[in-house]
């Protein structure tokens, strides 16, 4: 098969490798997804909440499941494995092998019968073996693809050739025992890889009982037993008598920072995980007492500080700081378990009804044959070889890697990593990219005009989200008697990719012309149904929505009968608008096919190289006499390199890039135009410059904090972390005694988050100060060690050179004083319970990060959000971690969040792929919601002209032979369909597509009417 | 719930047969609107008896809307932007805000108590504030009592 487009196989089907997989879709490459299991989704299609925003994992994932199922420029390729990898980066064969389903996907219809009538079973893998499944299933209810697959060590016909039930009942036909295996080739430029990780299998810490005690639960059980579609539905309960527990207690660090089952690596995510699932539960069951057990509270995100104090604050969670469980006792009588752990240095005991084991992340089993067939090296722990300054690359060149295959991280991170690997794929195969609308075909579109409204209503329980608080059958029965509706039902998960093909169904079925979704936000899934309905062949903004979960039953949840009633008046108001509806023609505009980079550090210039790297033209904007950022300031090495060192090779390859100008002292003046058609006005010492662009990535980093405390700036023996960098740069120290103040600027009254770096740098800094001069005292004065994922390894090794470590409490910090020539620090101490005197020759101030003073200039410039924190707020801080609100306009480095160099090299690559996914586009397709003008009553008066901020209406002269008659012309590319214009408008010429006056009216009419019952 | 966590209590449910407004709320899709959606993500409890229209940008609110509103039988109005600076539009908001103060003066001029209308801002982080905007403003149009066209 010889393909002129450029071809990428992704490897695994979670969050990361479908956010790769749509990232290259969207800039104009094929992509292969594969995906082991017979759906896609991964790990985040099993979780319940994601923390530090509470949502609904399944609610945001769902979206993007569909899209890259739906996505014409990708082929899913389920129960699909990678046998080799031959040849070499742009031009690999790739030897694929599908198992057999044994159930034909083009005829499945997902319908269920053949489940229903099988009698075999066998643990659920997506319920982590806690209900049973059939020997023919869907991993879970909203899979996609939603096609049965059949379990073949279970099904009797295919071991005993007996049954056969699933074959008779099949209506589609679909049922296929003679499937075999099928080997495929492909040719592809690149391979991502992004397999994931496993939960550690508690069984090995005999001590905690698990598998034998069954109120010992592990945390992916319990976020299960959390989730609506769990086994309890839900509702807490214990499994051995399914009664609610009183007293829970969580075990953090199981299988994680343990030797002794050859994880010494911290795995990221479960201190937070444990805080949501404790929240959560307490949410979902009233008097629930949470207790956690852990060493150091490893809150270190975006948010996440103010979440841990939350979850102690306002939801009491009780916090056992620096406590290891030494063992957990069943009673055999009432299975309560009792749990032993040391308080300082006493040994305590506590009942608990429940116990849930946080266990940590480890490298999929599949990974050392993965490894081998791709040719990639594993790093000691088997996770995916990588290195700080190549954090997507695997050993091999043209294989990226991201996700927690290459380490533990959490799902915005993994996120923005799939991004960035999209970027890097994409560089071998760019010569071939094609556009999309050559592999699409336009579905013609119905004639609605002139019909009556047919209405279709389809109501979303979302699980409980919705149907916990409101009554939904009564919502739907109430819908069906509203004018024009001719059709309702209620749905599990409007949004699930079944529900899709059901609502195409129905529409064809009933002859629908008009479709509301009552479920939940139209922010997040408005897009999606769009695109359903028109798949179905009617123009996309024949729909409207109402938003019945997230402003009412979430924030009715005490009041069902009144959020039912709400809820069928927010149907009744959609209904009112939905028969108003007209449909709307977008249409298209070219694209400037290059970016502006605003700021000139690591990740500025990281994500300038991956973009002229796919052949298109980078702005670097930076505003200071020097390319480098804050990194340039940073000496003492990772992984053997000193960040200064890579970073003036950085800057020699950007200065040599004959794709990106650099303006040094230069700053953004004035933006305007809109995503793929910027006009950016910057200041430069040689005057204004105007530059066109189709986007912008915003990469301003931040600043080290400058203390004000401990005697900085009067003592010449207290430095900063940054400080001692250059001074250990020159050679040893001349400081007999050292010390570390950690958090200095963070965690405190100010500044109440964590700035993520300052414990790793302190012991990279310790572990260098020990090797340099072995006999030099080295204590670190801390309230948590927060060295996660493999940076634990350093915390480790800094414990082995003998640096000393003191917690310290968290409202009370050390006191520092001068006695006659010496400094004199006075900590309490509290695993020891007392104080702790030292008098250090050196003290170092781990300084924290703030965001600069003046993003706000920026931010209104570009039209984009802070966070409370004053960093730049991405659109999404889960699934969309480098995307702003406003398109076009993406976010990398520190300016989103203190980071290591590794993450915002990730983070930058992500955003560069963003970026690409617009300016590699022929042309983008306009809002349909935009104003017009109605000739016929326009007089050309002029009032909305200077109302427009847009400058998208002019007055025009309407009548050749008179040139006293005059009227307004909007210009579509231009307009962005505020409306403001069509609230001022004297004559009610104007009007807002979408949002017309009629449909409005009907709006405010019909939310007054108060029929509902 | 057992944790001392005031915004997350159950509201005070309103005593039975006890009149409770009928209070139409104007959001703007990017701030107020993801400020209300935020409330419901953090499970922020408040009173039933509002019901949010959806527009791209507060100056959409024509103040046709707002007359037909009270026409039409809502005892307030509550009209939701992005704060000063934030729009989303550039100045869609200075141009509510003049707008809304000008038709408070009309409502007044008509007899009719101006404190039935309220404007405020309400950003995408700001899921309490929402919160805290209905509470008060139900509790200001309690007081006032029901709508005066309603009674005639």
């Amino acid at each position: 098969m010889s393909e002129k487009t450029g071809s990428v196989l992704v490897v695994g089907g979670g969050i990361a490798g479908v956010q790769t997989a749509l990232d290259l879709a969207e800039s104009g490459f094929k992509v292969y997804l594969a995906e082991r299991k017979p759906s896609i989704g991964g790990v985040m299609a099993q979780l319940d909440k994601t923390f530090p925003t509470n949502d609904c994992s399944m609610c945001i994932l769902s979206p993007k499941l569909v899209e890259a199922a739906r996505h014409p420029m990708i082929s899913m390729m389920t129960l699909t494995e990678v046998m080799a990898v031959e040849g070499e980066a742009g031009d690999f064969t790739v030897t694929m092998k599908k198992h057999p389903r044994y159930v034909r996907e083009d005829r499945c219809v997902g319908c269920g019968l053949c489940a229903e009538k099988c009698p075999s079973k066998a643990p659920s893998e997506y319920e982590v073996g806690m209900v049973n499944r059939k020997a023919i299933f869907v991993p879970y209810a909203q899979a996609v693809p939603m096609k049965y697959s059949i379990d073949a060590n279970k099904c009797l016909w295919l071991t005993k050739q007996r049954c056969g039930n699933c074959k008779k009942v099949c209506p589609a036909d679909a049922v296929d025992y003679e499937q075999k295996e099928v080997i495929e080739k492909l040719n592809v430029g690149s391979v991502v890889v992004a397999p994931g990780f496993e939960a550690f299998d508690p069984r090995v810490k005999r001590e905690y009982g698990y598998g034998d005690f069954k109120n010992v639960v592990t945390s992916l059980e319990f976020e299960r037993i959390l989730s609506a579609t769990g086994p309890y539905q839900g509702h807490v309960v214990r499994p051995t008598d399914h009664k609610t527990p009183k007293k829970i207690a969580f075990i953090q660090c199981v299988g994680s920072r343990d030797e002794k089952v050859g994880n010494p690596y911290c795995s990221s995510v479960c201190c937070m995980y444990a805080l949501k699932q404790a929240n959560i539960a307490q949410e979902h069951t009233s008097g629930l007492e949470s207790h956690i057990f852990f060493m150091d509270i490893r809150a270190f995100g975006k948010e996440f500080e103010d979440y841990r104090a939350r979850a102690e604050t306002e939801y009491g969670i009780k916090m056992y700081r620096g406590t290891r469980v030494a063992s957990v006792d069943e009673d055999p009588e009432t299975k309560d378990l009792t749990l032993r752990y040391s308080v300082g240095t006493d040994i305590s005991e506590q009942k608990f009804d429940m116990v849930i084991l946080s266990v940590g992340l480890e490298p999929p089993a599949s990974a050392k044959d993965l490894s081998d067939r791709l040719g990639i090296k594993l790093n000691p722990y088997g996770f995916c070889q990588t290195g700080i300054y190549s954090p997507l690359e695997t050993t091999r060149p043209g294989i990226y890697v991201s996700g927690a295959f290459s380490s533990p991280k959490d799902i915005p991170t993994t996120v923005a990593e799939a991004s960035g690997a999209a970027s890097k794929a994409g560089k071998h195969v760019y010569e071939n990219r094609i556009q999309i609308d050559e592999v699409v075909k336009e579905i013609p579109e119905t004639d609605v005009k002139g019909q009556e409204p047919r209405i279709g209503v389809f109501v979303c329980d979302c699980g409980i989200n919705i149907r916990g608080t409101v009554d939904v059958p009564s919502v739907v029965e109430y819908a069906k008697t509203l004018p024009n509706v001719v059709f309702a039902e209620e749905n599990k998960y409007t949004c699930s990719a079944d529900s899709q093909e059901l609502i195409k169904k129905k529409i064809k079925e009933h002859n629908l012309n008009r479709v509301v979704v009552a479920s939940c936000t139209p922010r997040t899934h408005e897009a999606l149904f769009q695109s359903t309905i028109k798949e179905a062949g009617l123009n996309m903004y024949l729909f409207e929505m109402a938003n019945i979960r997230d402003q009412c039953s979430w924030i009715h949840m005490h009041e069902p009968e009144k959020a039912t009633a709400k809820s069928k008046d927010l149907v009744r108001m959609a209904v009112a608008k939905s028969r108003f509806l007209e449909p709307l023609t977008k249409s298209k505009l070219g694209v400037t096919h290059s970016a502006i980079v605003v700021g000139g550090g690591l990740a500025g210039m990281t994500s300038a190289m991956d973009i002229t790297a796919q052949g298109f033209h980078v702005d670097l904007i930076e505003r200071s006499n020097d390319l480098g950022g804050r990194l340039a300031k940073l000496y003492t090495a990772e992984d053997g390199v000193s960040p200064r060192k890579y970073m003036n090779d950085l800057i020699e390859r950007v200065r040599s890039n004959d794709k990106i100008t650099v303006y040094m002292n230069s700053e953004l003046e004035d933006v305007a135009g809109f995503v793929g058609n910027y006009k950016v006005k910057v200041k430069t010492p040689e005057g204004q410059k105007e530059l066109d662009t189709g986007a912008i990535v915003v990469a301003v980093g931040g600043q080290e904090y400058t203390p004000k405390e401990y005697m900085y700036g009067k003592e010449k023996n207290v430095i900063t972390a940054n400080e001692l960098e250059e001074k250990l740069s020159h050679g040893a120290l001349n400081a007999k005694k050292v010390a570390f103040i950690q958090c200095v600027g963070s965690r405190n009254k100010e500044v109440p988050y964590c700035s993520r770096v300052c414990c790793s740098k302190a012991l990279k800094n310790a572990i260098e100060i020990k090797k340099k001069s072995p006999s030099t005292e080295v204590f670190i004065f801390h309230k948590d060690i927060r060295s996660y994922g493999f940076r634990e390894l350093l915390y480790k090794q800094a414990g082995e050179l003998g640096v000393k470590f003191v917690r310290f409490p968290e409202n009370k910090d050390p006191e520092l004083s001068k006695v006659g020539e010496h400094l004199q620090l006075v900590a309490d101490d509290v695993v020891l319970g007392e104080k702790i005197m030292f008098r250090p020759d050196l003290l170092v101030l781990s300084t924290g990060t703030r965001p600069n003073p003046d993003n706000e200039h920026l931010a209104k410039m570009v039209k984009v959000p802070l966070s409370k924190d004053g960093y730049f707020l991405e659109a999404h801080m889960k699934l969309r971690p480098v995307d702003f609100a406003t398109n076009g306009v993406y976010l990398a480095g520190i300016a989103h969040w203190p980071k290591f160099i590794d993450e915002t090299i990730a983070q930058a690559s992500g955003a560069a792929s963003r970026a690409m996914t617009i300016i590699s586009k022929e042309f983008l397709e306009t809002q349909g919601i935009i104003a017009a003008v109605n000739d016929m009553v326009c007089d050309g008066c002029g009032v909305c002209e200077p109302v427009c901020e847009y400058r998208a209406i002019t007055i025009v002269g309407s009548d050749a032979k008179d040139p006293s008659k005059l009227k307004a012309v909007v210009n579509e590319g231009l307009c962005m369909g505020c409306g403001t214009c069509v609230a001022a408008c004297p004559s009610g010429a104007l009007e807002q597509k979408g949002f017309k006056t009629n449909q409005i009216l009907a709006q405010i009419d019909a939310s007054l009417e108060g029929g509902a019952k | 719930m057992s944790a001392p966590q005031a915004a997350h209590a159950e509201p005070k449910a309103a005593a039975e047969g006890e009149w409770e407004p009928k209070l139409i709320v104007f959001c703007c899709n990017w701030c107020s609107y993801a400020g209300a959606d935020l409330a419901g993500v953090s499970r922020l409890q408040m009173p039933t008896n509002f019901r949010v229209i959806r527009t791209m940008c507060s100056a959409r609110v024509d103040p046709e809307f707002v007359l037909r509103a009270f026409a039409s039988g809502a005892d307030g109005v509550l009209v939701l932007g992005c704060h000063p600076a934030d729009c989303h539009y550039i100045g869609g908001n200075y141009r509510t805000r003049r707008r809304i103060a000008l038709l408070r003066v009309l409502l007044e001029q008509y007899g009719f108590n101006p404190d039935r209308l309220k404007l405020e801002w309400v950003s995408a982080s700001e899921g309490a504030k929402f919160q805290k905007t209905i509470k008060e403003f139900n509790e200001t149009v309690k007081e006032l009592g029901p709508n005066p066209l309603t009674e005639e």
